[in-house]
């Protein structure tokens, strides 16, 4: 009997190490390849197979929603999850992993850029594939995307200078509200703004200003928070912060040139998925760069020791000033996008629960971290959706998880972690 | 001509009266000590001096531009560097980030060049990498590099800390105890440090220090403060036998 279980306890010792060894050995054009390919199967078979399967149709959410609501086809549900999706992609993974490691080294031989366009068209590929199978698909996605953007611009306030500022459904409002102002009054014929004033066939290359005013209208908002940064912190920059939050909603709400509570709406839908796309890689690698300079490391120096950042040179007030403002932005083209998505936005989307959801994602991935940012805002807003069928009781579960990732990390999943692409693009070291 | 001087400096705080009549005259390269009973208001004198507080009263020259008004950013990027009695590190960054960090003023690359990461700024980012190991390898902690600076002994943190006192390469040097809570062999290489550095920078060093033995042998010149006043000011051997500085260490004998 001890024998067995000395021989199970083994054998799980002896997989967990020859997964990790396998892991460490595939790189990330790997890893892309086989998603990709996934993504492909899935998109020529998918639906039959799921029909084979005994499914209505390709699962929509890797299996979670269908679980959930007909637990009967579980077993259907785990078949389709790892034909579709694990096996491919571990034995493409594997098997392409020697030739892999070969070509990410070529790619090093030029220069960096060329290699990260790769990936990330590799990346856009499977995005673009996977959310192409269906309507809701594509929603999930460019939701993920700009709750990424959203994260990483929380985490240079909460993360990386360590304020604890509730602001942010107070920017996103901005962001949103300025951007929809400006499409809708120049291209729009509207009910509240009249007649377009621009043909709409050359809207869309007016979008990214839209979104850039949206950005800088927060930024501006940001200095009511700033400001007072230069004398308090902690719990009282927390409460000013919070009711910075709240005069923005009951702005909106009392503005009748935008609608007040009943919102704005017919944004044109300009805020497609490459577009979403290109605007989270911007926002990761503008923000990925300011953080690891040394103006943005300036942000960890005020948050760990301010009297000793002012003696050593660091300008602590031009320091709070950029992390508000650049995090302010960010939250601002952030929420510009959004209200493209959505192409609704009223005042109640920007309120506590907003500022939960977003705290969570900051929280739950881990702090100072782009890395982090990048696995909460992915994990909580996939989590979100994947418990849609618990109704309620989703705000019991994916609570309880923050607590427990409180418990055994603290600083949430991957805090104080760089993110350094070099690292990341390169081919792995296979152990002999 | 003088580097640091200081003209009948008093500062109150409320109705206390914490340094009274203060007076400084350091050339340059001179190492000057600053002695007295706890609570005399040596680090206040820092303090004041560094821009945390603004004196009540008198100004503060430093290399003929005046001091006072100026934020402590300001002043230490004119040439003030300084370490702290309680040491203070930023405790999630490692030695090499803490070295590059005081070099803040020296680039000139600005947010554009932070956003977007501009040849300039790699340029300027390996310039000032370059010096900080210099420096890591000067005070010997230069194996330390790229760790968490909280994970380190207590003496290797207090070369960090000076390590990072100098990359902004200042003009005269503010030491707050540098040997505090130090065993005696971390002591004489502490001592040995700051004499290397004094020699090699060729800086001026102005510090605060509890162990006689320590002023005695490093400083030129040395005062003596109690209550926020200068009662003894002179060469080690004077401060050593005046009267008046052995009152306020050993306090009077009352003989019946």
């Amino acid at each position: 009997m001890e024998a067995s279980s000395e021989k199970l306890s083994n054998i799980t010792r002896l997989s967990k190490i020859s997964i990790r060894t396998f892991v460490s050995q595939v790189p990330l054009l790997g890893w892309l390849l086989g998603a990709l390919i996934a993504v492909a199967l899935e998109h020529f078979v998918g639906t039959p197979f799921a029909r084979a399967l005994g499914l209505p149709k390709a699962l929509s959410l890797f299996g979670f929603l269908i679980i959930l609501k007909k637990p009967f086809l579980i077993p259907s549900a785990v078949a389709y999850v790892l034909l579709i999706y694990i096996l491919p992609i571990g034995i493409v993974a594997r098997s392409s992993a020697s030739i892999m490691n070969k070509l990410a080294g070529k790619l090093l031989d030029f220069p960096m850029l060329f290699s990260v366009i790769i990936h990330l068209g590799l990346l856009y590929a499977v995005v673009h594939w996977w959310s192409d199978m269906s309507l809701y698909r594509n929603d999930v996605a460019r939701f993920m995307l700009i709750a990424v953007m959203v994260t990483l611009s929380l985490n240079i306030i909460n993360g990386y200078m360590g304020e604890f500022s509730c602001s942010h459904p107070g920017f996103l409002a901005l962001g949103a509200y300025s951007a929809s102002v400006f499409t809708v009054l120049l291209f729009v014929d509207d009910r509240i703004f009249g007649l377009a004033w621009l043909p709409k066939a050359i809207g869309p290359l007016f979008f990214p200003i839209a979104l850039i005013i949206g950005g800088l209208v927060a930024a501006v908002g940001a200095l009511a928070v700033a400001i007072p940064s230069f004398r308090t912190r902690g719990d009282y920059l927390a409460i000013i912060s919070l009711a910075f939050m709240f005069i923005v909603k009951s702005l909106i709400e009392n503005l009748e040139a935008v609608g007040g509570p009943r919102g704005l709406s017919s944004q044109p839908n300009w805020a497609s998925l490459p577009v979403v796309f290109m605007c989270a890689v911007l926002a990761v690698w503008i923000i990925n760069n300011f953080v690891r300079s040394t103006f943005g490391k300036a942000l960890n120096a005020v948050r760990d020791n301010e009297m000793a950042a002012d003696a050593m040179t660091v300008n602590t007030r031009r320091t709070k000033m950029t992390a508000f403002m650049f995090g302010a932005f960010w939250a601002g083209v952030a929420g510009g996008l959004y209200a493209h998505v959505v192409r609704y936005v009223n005042p109640g989307d920007f309120d506590i629960k907003k500022l939960a959801e977003v705290l969570a994602m900051v929280y739950f991935g881990g702090l100072n971290s782009v890395y982090g940012a990048i696995v909460g805002a992915c994990g909580i807003s996939l989590l979100g959706e994947a418990l849609r069928p618990l109704a309620l009781y989703k705000w019991v579960i994916i609570p309880l998880l923050l607590i427990l990732v409180m418990i055994y990390r603290p600083t949430g999943l991957i805090a104080f972690k760089e993110f350094d692409v070099k690292k990341l693009i390169q081919p792995k070291k296979v152990s002999p | 001509m003088s580097l640091l001087q200081i003209d009948k400096m008093t500062h109150y705080f409320g109705g206390l009266r914490a340094v009274h009549n203060y007076e400084l005259d350091i050339k340059p390269g001179q190492v000057w000590g600053l002695i007295g009973p706890n609570g005399a208001g040596k680090t206040t004198i820092f303090n004041l001096i560094t821009g945390i507080y603004q004196p009540t009263e008198g100004k503060i020259i430093l290399a003929g531009s005046e001091l006072n008004g100026r934020s402590p950013h300001e002043i230490a990027s004119m040439g003030i560097g300084r370490t702290f009695q309680n040491m203070l590190l930023w405790r999630h960054m490692t030695v090499l980030e803490h070295v590059k960090m005081a070099r803040y003023s020296k680039l000139s690359y600005g947010l554009f060049g932070a956003f977007f990461g501009t040849p300039r700024r790699q340029k300027e980012e390996a310039e000032s990498e370059e010096k900080a190991y210099q420096l890591l390898s000067i005070m010997g902690v230069d194996q330390f590099v790229d760790q968490i600076v909280l994970n380190l002994p207590y003496g290797a943190q207090r070369r960090v800390e000076m390590a990072r006192a100098l990359a902004m390469e200042p003009k005269i040097l503010f030491l707050d105890e540098p040997t505090a809570g130090m065993n005696p062999e971390e002591l004489v290489q502490m001592m040995k440090i700051i004499r290397n550095v004094h020699n090699d920078f060729g800086l001026a060093i102005f510090l605060i220090e509890h162990r006689m033995k320590v002023v005695m042998e490093l400083c030129e010149r040395i005062q003596t403060l109690v209550f926020g006043e200068v009662i003894a000011e002179g060469t080690p051997e004077e401060i050593q036998n005046n009267p008046k500085v052995i009152d306020a260490y050993l306090g009077k004998e009352t003989v019946e």
